[in-house]
C-alpha cells in the first residue's frame, strides 16, 4: 500500500507501527478514565479493542481520533502526533462510529462526494473511488438512491466504503456490527475480511460480540482504564488453560467418584452431565474411555471461548458488564431515534 | 465464519490511485462550498418546508393585512395596509427561514452527521461559515419567493429595488444564521430546539418594527425596538420598498420614519453595516465554542 500523497514539508513516514501508544492517560477531574497505557497495532494488522462499558475503551479511541486530548502520555497515529498534527492523522483515519452519521436526505453518492470534497481529495480520483469503494460494499446499483431508503445493514456499509475512500492507512471501526441482525452482522463482516485480504490497511476495532473478536490478529482487552491482556485470540485462549468435558454416563454417581479417585479430579454434576475442565482435553478423553471404569453415552470438549478470557480477565462476562450501563444507554437512544 | 452472503466484488482497491491534495486556504473554500451546497440540496428537497415558509406570508399579507387594512385605512391615506406589511412580512419570512436553516445544524448533531464534519480535516470555522453563507442563500431563496407575491400587493417588479432587497435580505439572512449557530452550539437536544426558536423568534420579529409602523410608540417599546438588531435590517428593506412605491410622499414619510439615535438620522449603510459586524462577531464566538467541543 502506498500512502496518501501529501505535498508540502511533511512527508508520509514509512510502514512503520500504525498506532504507538506510550502511557497514554485520560482524567476527567479526578477520575481517571485511561491510565496510562502503552501498546502498538502494526501495519496491516487487524486489531480488536474490547473491554466492558465505562473501561476507557471509548475515551482511548476518541483520543487516537483527535477527538479528545490525552492528558498524559502521546500517541501517534499513521506516524502522527494526535495532538500536535491533529489534521494529518485525520486525514489518514477512516471512521466509521457506532452511530449512525450518514446524511439520510442525500443519495449514496452525496454522501460520498461530500465526504470526498470535506477530505479535500484529488478531484480526478473521485469518480473512480467512489465507484470502487461502492462496488466492494455492493453499493454501487444504489448509489443514486436516498440513504432514507436503506437498511441498517446497508447504511453501516455505506459508512465503511466512505472511511475508505480517503484511502485512509488506519480504519477505525466503533462496533461495527451493533445493532444488526445475525446474518446482516455476517455479510459485514465478509466485507472487512475482503478488506484484510486485498489491502495492507490497518483496521482496529472495537466489539461487544466476543465472537467477533476472532477475526482479530490480535486483541487488547480493557478493564477500569488498564489494558489487562493483548495477544492473539489463540494465546489468550490458550492462557485459560483448560478445556471443558462433559459426558453422559450409565451412573453419574460412579463417574464423578471414579475421576476422583483415578484421576483426581474435581467434576461438577448439571442438567444430567458430568463436567470436568482439563488441559488439552481432545488428548485427555481416550484416557477417559479407558480408565474411567463407568460406560459413557457420550462426550464433548468445548475449547475455551474469549468470553471465557474475557470472564477470567475481568470477573464478568462481557454481555454483563454491557447489560450493566451500556445497553440501557443504547436502548434509550435507540427508542428516542426511533420517534424520528 | 460461514456465510451464505455474496462475497463482495472482487474489483480491486488501488489505494496508490487516490491523492489527497495539500490543504491550505483552498480547502477551506472547497468545504464551505460543499457544505453550503448540502444546504441547497436539502432546501430543493424540502418541499413541504418551501410552501410551509410560504404560509405564513401569505397568510399575514392576505389575511392578517386584508382584516387590518379596515382599522387601519385613515392612518395610512393612499396606501393599503398590506402594501405597507409587505416588508416587513418578507424581512420575518426570511428570519424564520434563515434561523431554522442555522438550527438544523442540531438536527445535524443528533443524527450524527455533525460528526463527520468535525472529525474531517479540516478547520472547523470553514463548516460554521458554509453553514452560515448556505443558511443565508437558503433564506434568500425563501425570500425570492415571497418577492414574488409583490405584484399582488401593488408593489412594482423594479430590478434595482430587487436587487436591493435581495443583497438586504442576505446580509439579514447571515446575521440571523450566525445568531443561530451560536444559539445551537449550545444545544445538545432536539426538543430545546422548538422552545428556544419561540422563545427567540417571535420577539425578534415583533419588536422589529416589520408589522407596525415605529413611531409613535410607548417609550418602552420604542427602546426596545431600537434595541432589536433586525430593526436594522427591516428598516432598509422597507425602505427600499417604499422608494418605489406609487404613494402619497407624506403618507410613506410618516410610516416609515428614518431610525434615530438620540436626535441623529441613522444613514441605510450604518444600518446595514451594524447587521454584518454583528452576524460577523456572532459567527466569530460560534467557531470559538464549536472549537472547545469535543
Amino acid at each position: 500500500m502506498t500512502a496518501p500523497t501529501i505535498s508540502g514539508d511533511i512527508a508520509p513516514p514509512d510502514q512503520g507501527p500504525a498506532v504507538v501508544v506510550e502511557g497514554l492517560a485520560k482524567r476527567y477531574g479526578d477520575f481517571e478514565a485511561v491510565k496510562g497505557i502503552d501498546f502498538e497495532v502494526g501495519a496491516g494488522e487487524t486489531f480488536g479493542f474490547l473491554g466492558p462499558n465505562g473501561a476507557g475503551k471509548s475515551t482511548t479511541i476518541k483520543m487516537l481520533c483527535t477527538l479528545a486530548k490525552p492528558t498524559g502520555g502521546r500517541a501517534r497515529v499513521a506516524g502522527f502526533d494526535v495532538v500536535a498534527q491533529r489534521q494529518l492523522v485525520r486525514r489518514n483515519i477512516g471512521l466509521v462510529f457506532q452511530d449512525p452519521t450518514l446524511d439520510t436526505y442525500l443519495t449514496a453518492a452525496q454522501n460520498l462526494q461530500f465526504h470526498a470534497d470535506l477530505y479535500d481529495m484529488d478531484r480526478a480520483t473521485v469518480g473512480s473511488r467512489m465507484e470502487q469503494v461502492l462496488q466492494m460494499v455492493g453499493l454501487w446499483d444504489r448509489k443514486d438512491q436516498q440513504v432514507a431508503t436503506f437498511s441498517g445493514g446497508m447504511k453501516r456499509r455505506l459508512e465503511i466504503a466512505r472511511g475508505l475512500m480517503h484511502s485512509p492507512r488506519v480504519l477505525f471501526l466503533d462496533e461495527p456490527t451493533v445493532g444488526l441482525d445475525p446474518q446482516t452482522r455476517a455479510s459485514i463482516w465478509s466485507y472487512i475480511d475482503e478488506l484484510r485480504e486485498r489491502q495492507n490497511i490497518t483496521i482496529f476495532l472495537t466489539t461487544h460480540y466476543m465472537d467477533e473478536a476472532e477475526h482479530c490478529d490480535r486483541i487488547a482487552i480493557m478493564d477500569q482504564g488498564e489494558i489487562r491482556v493483548l495477544d492473539t485470540p489463540e494465546a489468550l485462549k490458550a492462557g485459560v488453560g483448560t478445556d471443558r468435558i462433559q459426558i453422559t454416563t450409565a451412573d453419574d454417581d460412579a463417574a464423578v467418584a471414579a475421576l476422583h479417585s483415578v484421576f483426581e479430579m474435581e467434576a461438577t454434576r448439571s442438567e444430567g452431565k458430568v463436567t470436568i475442565n482439563v488441559a488439552e482435553g481432545e488428548r485427555f478423553v481416550p484416557r477417559l474411555f479407558a480408565e474411567l471404569g463407568v460406560p459413557i453415552h457420550s462426550v464433548s470438549v468445548a475449547r475455551p471461548t474469549l468470553d471465557d478470557v474475557f470472564m477470567s480477565i475481568t470477573g464478568r462476562t462481557i454481555r454483563d458488564a454491557e447489560a450493566s450501563a451500556g445497553d440501557r444507554l443504547r436502548a434509550a437512544t435507540v427508542g428516542f431515534r426511533g420517534g424520528r | 465464519m460461514t456465510t451464505t452472503e455474496p462475497r463482495p466484488s472482487t474489483a480491486t482497491l488501488d489505494v496508490a490511485s487516490v491523492r489527497v491534495t495539500e490543504g491550505g486556504i483552498a480547502q477551506d473554500i472547497r468545504a464551505i462550498k460543499v457544505v453550503m451546497a448540502r444546504e441547497l440540496i436539502r432546501f430543493r428537497q424540502d418541499k413541504i418546508r418551501i410552501a410551509s415558509a410560504l404560509v405564513q406570508p401569505v397568510l399575514f399579507i392576505f389575511v392578517l393585512g386584508t382584516a387590518l387594512s379596515s382599522v387601519t385605512g385613515r392612518s395610512m391615506p393612499g396606501l393599503s395596509f398590506r402594501t405597507f406589511m409587505f416588508p416587513g412580512v418578507l424581512a420575518t419570512s426570511v428570519l424564520f427561514t434563515a434561523v431554522f436553516s442555522a438550527m438544523s445544524i442540531v438536527w445535524d448533531r443528533e443524527f450524527g452527521f455533525l460528526r463527520e464534519m468535525l472529525v474531517a480535516p479540516v478547520r472547523r470555522g470553514s463548516i460554521l461559515v458554509g453553514k452560515a453563507l448556505g443558511g443565508a442563500l437558503v433564506a434568500t431563496l425563501q425570500g425570492v419567493l415571497v418577492l414574488l407575491l409583490a405584484g399582488f400587493v401593488g408593489v412594482p417588479y423594479n430590478p434595482v429595488m430587487i436587487l436591493t432587497l435581495l443583497v438586504e435580505i442576505f446580509l439579514l439572512s447571515f446575521t440571523l444564521c450566525a445568531m443561530g449557530l451560536l444559539i445551537a452550539a449550545r444545544i445538545q437536544q432536539m426538543q430545546t430546539l422548538m422552545g428556544i426558536m419561540q422563545m427567540i423568534l417571535l420577539p425578534l420579529s415583533f419588536l422589529s418594527g416589520a408589522l407596525y409602523p415605529v413611531n409613535n410608540l410607548p417609550a418602552w417599546l420604542h427602546t426596545l425596538v431600537m434595541l432589536n438588531p433586525v430593526t436594522y435590517a427591516v428598516h432598509p428593506v422597507r425602505t427600499a420598498v417604499f422608494a418605489h412605491l406609487d404613494a402619497p410622499a407624506a403618507t410613506l414619510a410618516n410610516i416609515n420614519p428614518p431610525l434615530t439615535w438620540m436626535g441623529w438620522h441613522v444613514p441605510t449603510l450604518l444600518q446595514l453595516a451594524l447587521v454584518v459586524v454583528l452576524g460577523l462577531a456572532m459567527l466569530a464566538v460560534a467557531i470559538r465554542q464549536f472549537n472547545k467541543a469535543e
